[in-house]
């Protein structure tokens, strides 16, 4: 068994290779338009063109046996498909232009419309005499078992053809997306852009439909891209990343249904794309949510670390005589801000941690010299801060960055050096411009 | 002896009087209309080159609608708008267009830069890339308006002005003789709209003309030099010292007498 799943998996097995690199390629197209849609706002069109083919493929079966083709031909039942799934595309465009009917209704009644329609049309097109139409549900479910040499070559062609039509068109796809006005006061034929991405979107539907099958193609199209998304905010990445995450599910899925012939091809396809989603969403380092809680975490510690050695400072500050490194009175300290017991205590065991905090008795606690230096650089940065606000309040606040371990980076050390002579002291003790 | 009659002018010449090539915009009885109501009507204007001119009115007169109806966005119910005497759709190399900030999702995955040398595109034409001319055409937009620090930064960690900086730099790429903004200073940071005011005084030296949608009426008669008062018609257009007066402001803002005191307030400032 090990063998046959490692054959696979490598290509090597000759009954599954050319299906499962089809598959692949069906991945990458899927990856890389499903990007764009995303980007469109137009998923849930991929959903209803998907379900409107339906009664397309039952309709040109039909009407090659009857011809007295093949009624199986590939080429014959994609073409179907794409007609039905434009003709619902259309219909629906024409229900939102025409009537008060907004965009969920007007898909949701297509979508299920044509879909019923499309299984009616199966169901009598099962008794039609002479006609062997087992295997046509496959296309709603998809089975890549079933898929024969010719077929898997030409998805695989195809999808190849789709994928650099996308790429081609990408500078132009992306302005669509962005700004559509704009594009379209630069003189783009912006009806035309969006007929040409509708178009690859029903090519790569439609070369799905064996392998996926039409209720889970508009998974395949949308998990990709939107699991890149989270790694990623450039363009380029994005659908670099979106590709490869289609392939490999595709790659995956496509194996383990050769393997086990019995599961549905298109299930585990999209099973393998959303735990790929899954991981990117809670793992992604551009917005995934454990990195995100992690940057929050961090953030609160090191705002806690500074107002803690800040509020000693400026304890120290306030006692009678020269500045000195002299423990502070804890009561004073813990009154200083709004912490609570619990928190100081987890505030002092994290400073003792780094060495700021030399001493903590009940009475007392007393901050090491690299603590008494820090909490000295802390308290200057943060006046600076605050004077550069208060006398250049119209200047941009995005431009402070009290995280800033050295002001001079962000304001410049000419423009601080301005500020320490408005303070007028040196560099080392300045008081605070405000009352404390 | 009679005095030999003067030609009767073609009906031709009546409905489209001359345009001279030298006028940056010229409108002639243009209507708008959403679905049987119309928005603006009976528009017409002659904006002369090389000034800076401010569209005010109150909320829903059309201002927005005006400029889309000059860039071909919103088909025209009647009439006619030209650019330097000519079509829009043949002059779009000689306009620049700023649009309204919230007509874009600002969480697409794109940086300032690549959005700056949106720019560029059309020049470039169907299917060739971005390339480095592109992209040092595009940063030296973004250093006229101070953004260039911003360029690979994606563009949600914007900041307001920040982003409409980016949408000004994204029409200078073109270097267009004409600039249509829709309300370029609405929300954004006193830094920038200094330095949005700084950037449209030095287009307007360069003998740029820049037609902008405003709706702030303290600082109208500060930065523009020619008014338009629009309020689906338009109340009065010209210079605006002659423009700006309380009749016309009560005009175009009829009873809303809080706005009355703003152009009070403004008024006594000019």
């Amino acid at each position: 068994m090990f063998e046959t799943i490692s054959d696979v998996l490598l290509l090597k097995d000759h009954n599954t290779r050319v299906v499962v690199i089809s598959v692949m390629l069906l991945g990458v197209s899927s990856g890389i338009i499903g990007a764009f849609l995303l980007l469109r706002k137009r998923s849930l069109m991929g959903d209803v063109l998907s379900h409107a083919t339906l009664p397309g493929i039952g309709i040109a079966f039909a009407v090659m046996t009857a011809l007295g083709f093949s009624g199986k031909s590939l080429p014959g039942l994609l073409f179907g498909a794409a007609v039905s799934g434009v003709a619902g595309l259309l219909l629906m465009l024409a229900i939102r232009s025409t009537t008060r009917l907004r965009d969920d209704v007007a898909m949701g009644f297509v979508l299920s419309v044509f879909f019923g329609l499309g299984v009616a049309v199966l169901g009598m097109v099962q008794k039609m005499p002479g006609a062997n139409a087992a295997g046509l549900e496959s296309f709603i479910y998809g089975k890549t078992a079933s898929m024969v040499m010719q077929d898997a070559q030409l998805i695989g062609g195809v999808a190849l053809v789709i994928s650099v039509a996308a790429l081609l068109f990408k500078k132009e796809f992306t302005l669509l997306c962005f700004d559509d006005g704009y594009a379209r006061a630069q003189g783009w034929p912006v009806m035309l852009l969006d007929i040409a991405m509708l178009a690859l979107v029903t090519a790569v539907t439609v070369i799905g439909l064996q392998a996926v099958g039409l209720i889970l193609i508009i998974a395949f199209l949308i998990i990709p891209a939107t699991a890149a998304r989270f790694w990623t905010h450039r363009l380029d990445r994005m659908l670099l990343l979106s590709a490869a995450l289609g392939a490999v599910s595709g790659w995956l899925g496509a194996s383990f249904s050769g393997i086990f012939s019995d599961l549905p091809a298109g299930a585990i396809i999209v099973l393998v794309a959303a735990s790929i989603f899954l991981f990117s969403m809670l793992f992604g380092t551009d917005r995934g949510v454990i990195p995100r809680l992690r940057d929050h975490l961090r953030l609160k510690r090191r705002v806690g670390r500074q107002h803690l050695l800040r509020a000693a400072y400026e304890i120290l500050e306030q006692q009678p005589g020269p500045l000195a490194n002299i423990p502070v009175d804890r009561a004073s300290l813990l009154a200083h801000r709004s912490w609570s017991a619990r928190e100081f205590k987890c505030l002092l065991r994290r400073a003792r941690a780094e060495d700021h905090i030399e001493s903590n008795t009940i009475h007392a606690i007393g901050l090491s010299e690299s603590g008494f230096g820090e909490a000295a650089r802390i308290t200057r940065n943060h006046r600076l801060w605050e004077l550069y606000l208060i006398r250049h309040a119209d200047v941009a606040p995005s431009h402070v960055d009290r995280d800033a371990d050295m002001v001079e980076h962000i304001l410049g050390s000419e423009m601080v050096r301005k500020l320490e002579a408005e303070l007028d002291l040196d560099t080392e003790l300045l008081p605070s411009p405000h009352q404390l | 002896m009679p005095a030999t009659p003067t030609p009767a002018k073609s009906a031709a010449s009546l409905r489209y009087p001359e345009h001279p090539a030298d006028c940056p915009l010229a409108i002639h009885d243009l209507t708008v209309a959403y679905q049987r109501k119309p928005v603006i009507w009976d528009i017409e204007l002659n904006i002369p080159e090389g000034s800076l001119v401010g569209i005010v009115g109150p909320n829903g007169a059309g201002k927005s609608t005006l400029l889309k109806a000059c860039l071909d966005l919103i088909p025209k119910t009647s009439g006619w708008a030209r650019v330097y005497g000519a079509p829009y759709a043949k002059q779009r190399h000689l306009v620049g267009y700023v649009p309204q900030r919230e007509t874009v999702d600002w969480d697409f995955p794109v940086t300032a830069l690549d959005v700056v040398a949106m720019g560029t595109y059309r020049q470039l034409g169907w299917f060739k890339r971005v390339g480095k001319a592109e992209r040092a055409r595009a940063l030296e937009a973004m250093e006229q308006v101070g953004i260039s620090e911003y360029a690979d930064r994606q563009i949600s960690q914007l900041s307001g002005g920040q982003q409409q900086r980016v949408f000004l730099a994204r029409a200078l790429v073109q270097d267009a003789s004409l600039y249509f903004m829709d309300e370029p200073f609405a929300a954004v940071d006193a830094a920038t709209e200094q330095a949005i005011v700084e950037l449209l005084k030095q287009l307007r030296a360069k003998g740029k003309t820049c037609i902008v949608v405003h709706h702030d009426l303290a600082t109208v008669s500060k930065y523009f030099d020619w008014l338009v008062l629009l309020n689906m018609r338009i109340v009065a257009a010209g210079p605006t010292k002659e423009v700006f007066t309380r009749e016309n402001l009560r005009k175009t803002y009829g009873g809303k007498l809080d706005l009355l005191d703003n152009a009070s307030f403004a008024l006594s400032q000019s």
